[in-house]
């Protein structure tokens, strides 16, 4: 099981990834949006998309949990 | 001259903009979003009213909100920065229409320079050389293939409307073509609200060089010289020079008069900039675009003419003579501009938080532009620009020199910023030579 955490504070833009998709490593799960800018976050490694843990337009911390892997 | 004037903009370009209008007796008037309450050029103005939320459509970008503001605050006058709505034709009109002063250009050069076909097809009428690319919105796929089959690869693919890079990319071959003209049309809607998308030959080795212009009240347009941008991370600027290393005495004086037949075509009032794509060895150039406001990296252009520009767009707003004989511009030595952003120096990505420590540099030939000091929180709503550290030395050597002392005697704590980025470019062999183009900034990080 691979846990998904923001690098930075960020605003969610786009849901990319649903829960039970199989996804291959570097796939893209979430678009945020920080500072004008879109950020991809990827999957490291591939498998089953687990749990989602943001939605839309969400503001995120660092260190928060965006998706759970397995 | 005016009375008061309301800034519709934040951070640091609202506080340079607040600090000549107070010099020159001009009442400022800021307006903030409530995630920007704590900022240094809320206190710097005269008079401050909350806008609204943080998210730039509820505050910045929301005209009515900032009309509401201004007569709130009995502004005469609003300047708009750069940026939100600096080049809204129709919220300069509605400014106007509110019987108050728009310091900035009428609202018809706004219309016809904000989209880029437009503004390339009125350019080629005044004589100023353009790129070859496509003279109406690219509809589809099919049609952008074609299009780029008569251009020739690699072409440029551009959001009409767009700006700051956003949506840009380059295409070598069809399949690039075909992924690029997607992600350019979806970025165009959602941050631009139009499809229009142009397609343009694609120099590659390029400089980005553009000259500021002044359109005076009496109708003359006056050109300030050139300033070299081609530091560029995603297309977006991230340091500056003038004069530019790549431009002879011959090309310069071609680039002036191209820039102000684009002002005279459009009857240009105020300060703007006309941005060119320069073939350095060919010492030719082609019209990008014109960008009707304010331009980030003025000051570098301040430091070489000694010339107020802020001060010059409240002179002509107002209806009054500029402050300086433009018959005698003079430029003298050299100008650097760094800008230092909240990202990370080796991915550029955006680091928000809480500045810590914050201690600018300061001496002979430099000045700094900032938006924050310590303590502030840089939030993740806005773009990552936290200041614009200039210095000027009587030639490149100098400023360069000087640049690198600046850039290790600031310090920022608390989150990252991308000034060990400006260490490695003022050390690289590369910026050092002045032989550079646009795609330095991928050669640094590579080597």
């Amino acid at each position: 099981m691979a846990e998904v955490r923001a690098e930075m504070v960020a605003n969610v833009w786009k849901i990319v990834a649903a829960a039970g998709d199989t996804v291959a490593d570097g796939d893209t799960l979430v678009i945020l949006e920080s500072m004008k800018m879109e950020i991809p976050v990827l999957a490291e490694g591939g498998g089953t998309v687990a749990r989602l843990a943001v939605a839309e337009g969400d503001v995120i911390q660092e260190g928060d949990l965006i998706a759970v892997i397995e | 001259m005016l009375a008061s004037v309301l800034v519709a903009n934040r951070g640091e370009i609202a506080l340079r903009v607040i600090r000549t209008a107070r010099r020159m007796g001009i009442a400022a008037i800021a307006v903030y979003s409530e995630a920007d309450a704590d900022l240094p050029f809320v206190r710097a103005a005269d008079d401050s009213v909350l806008l609204g939320p943080a998210a730039p459509a509820r505050s910045y970008l929301d005209g009515a909100a900032v009309l509401a503001a201004a007569r709130q605050a009995g502004a005469q006058a609003i300047h708009p920065g750069y940026g939100f709505l600096a080049e809204n034709a129709g919220f300069a009109a509605s400014v106007i229409e509110a019987g108050l002063t728009w310091v900035g250009p009428p609202p018809s050069a706004i219309e016809q320079m904000g989209d880029k076909i437009s503004a390339r097809n009125l350019v080629e009428h005044a004589g100023v050389p353009v790129s070859v690319g496509t003279r109406q919105a690219v509809p589809d796929v099919v049609a952008a293939l074609a299009e780029a089959e008569r251009i020739g690869y690699p072409v440029m693919i551009k959001s009409a409307a767009g700006g700051g890079g956003i949506g840009m990319s380059a295409a070598a071959d069809p399949e690039q073509l075909q992924a690029g003209f997607a992600t350019a049309r979806s970025r165009a809607e959602r941050f631009f609200g139009s499809p229009a998308i142009l397609l343009e030959r694609f120099l590659a080795a390029a400089r980005h060089v553009e000259v500021q212009i002044l359109g005076l009240a009496d109708g003359t347009v006056v050109g300030l010289g050139e300033r070299d941008c081609s530091v560029q991370r995603r297309h977006q600027k991230v340091a500056e020079e003038t004069p530019s290393p790549g431009v002879g005495p011959q090309l310069r004086s071609r680039m002036l008069a191209a820039a102000i037949a684009a002002g005279q075509a459009v009857g240009y009032r105020g300060a703007g900039t006309v941005e060119f794509l320069v073939d350095e060895p060919a010492q030719q150039f082609v019209f990008l675009e014109m960008n009707t406001r304010l331009q980030v990296e003025h000051p570098i252009t301040e430091l070489v003419t000694g010339i107020d520009l802020v001060e010059q767009q409240f002179r002509i707003a107002a209806g009054e003579q500029v402050s300086f004989d433009p018959a005698t511009v003079a430029s003298r030595g050299h100008a650097i501009e760094l800008r230092v952003y909240a990202e990370d120096p080796r991915r550029f990505l955006p680091s928000p938080g809480t500045i810590g420590d914050w201690a600018e540099p300061a001496g002979p030939g430099i000045r700094v532009d900032a938006g924050y000091a310590a303590g502030n929180t840089v939030t993740p709503f806005y773009d990552p620009l936290l200041a614009k550290l200039c210095v000027h030395g009587a030639d490149r050597a100098q400023a360069l020199e000087r640049a690198r002392a600046a850039v290790a005697a600031f310090t920022i704590t608390g989150l990252k910023t991308n000034l060990p980025f400006h260490a490695e470019l003022l050390a690289s062999s590369e910026f050092i030579s002045g032989a550079y183009d646009t795609s330095i900034v991928d050669r640094i990080l590579a080597s």
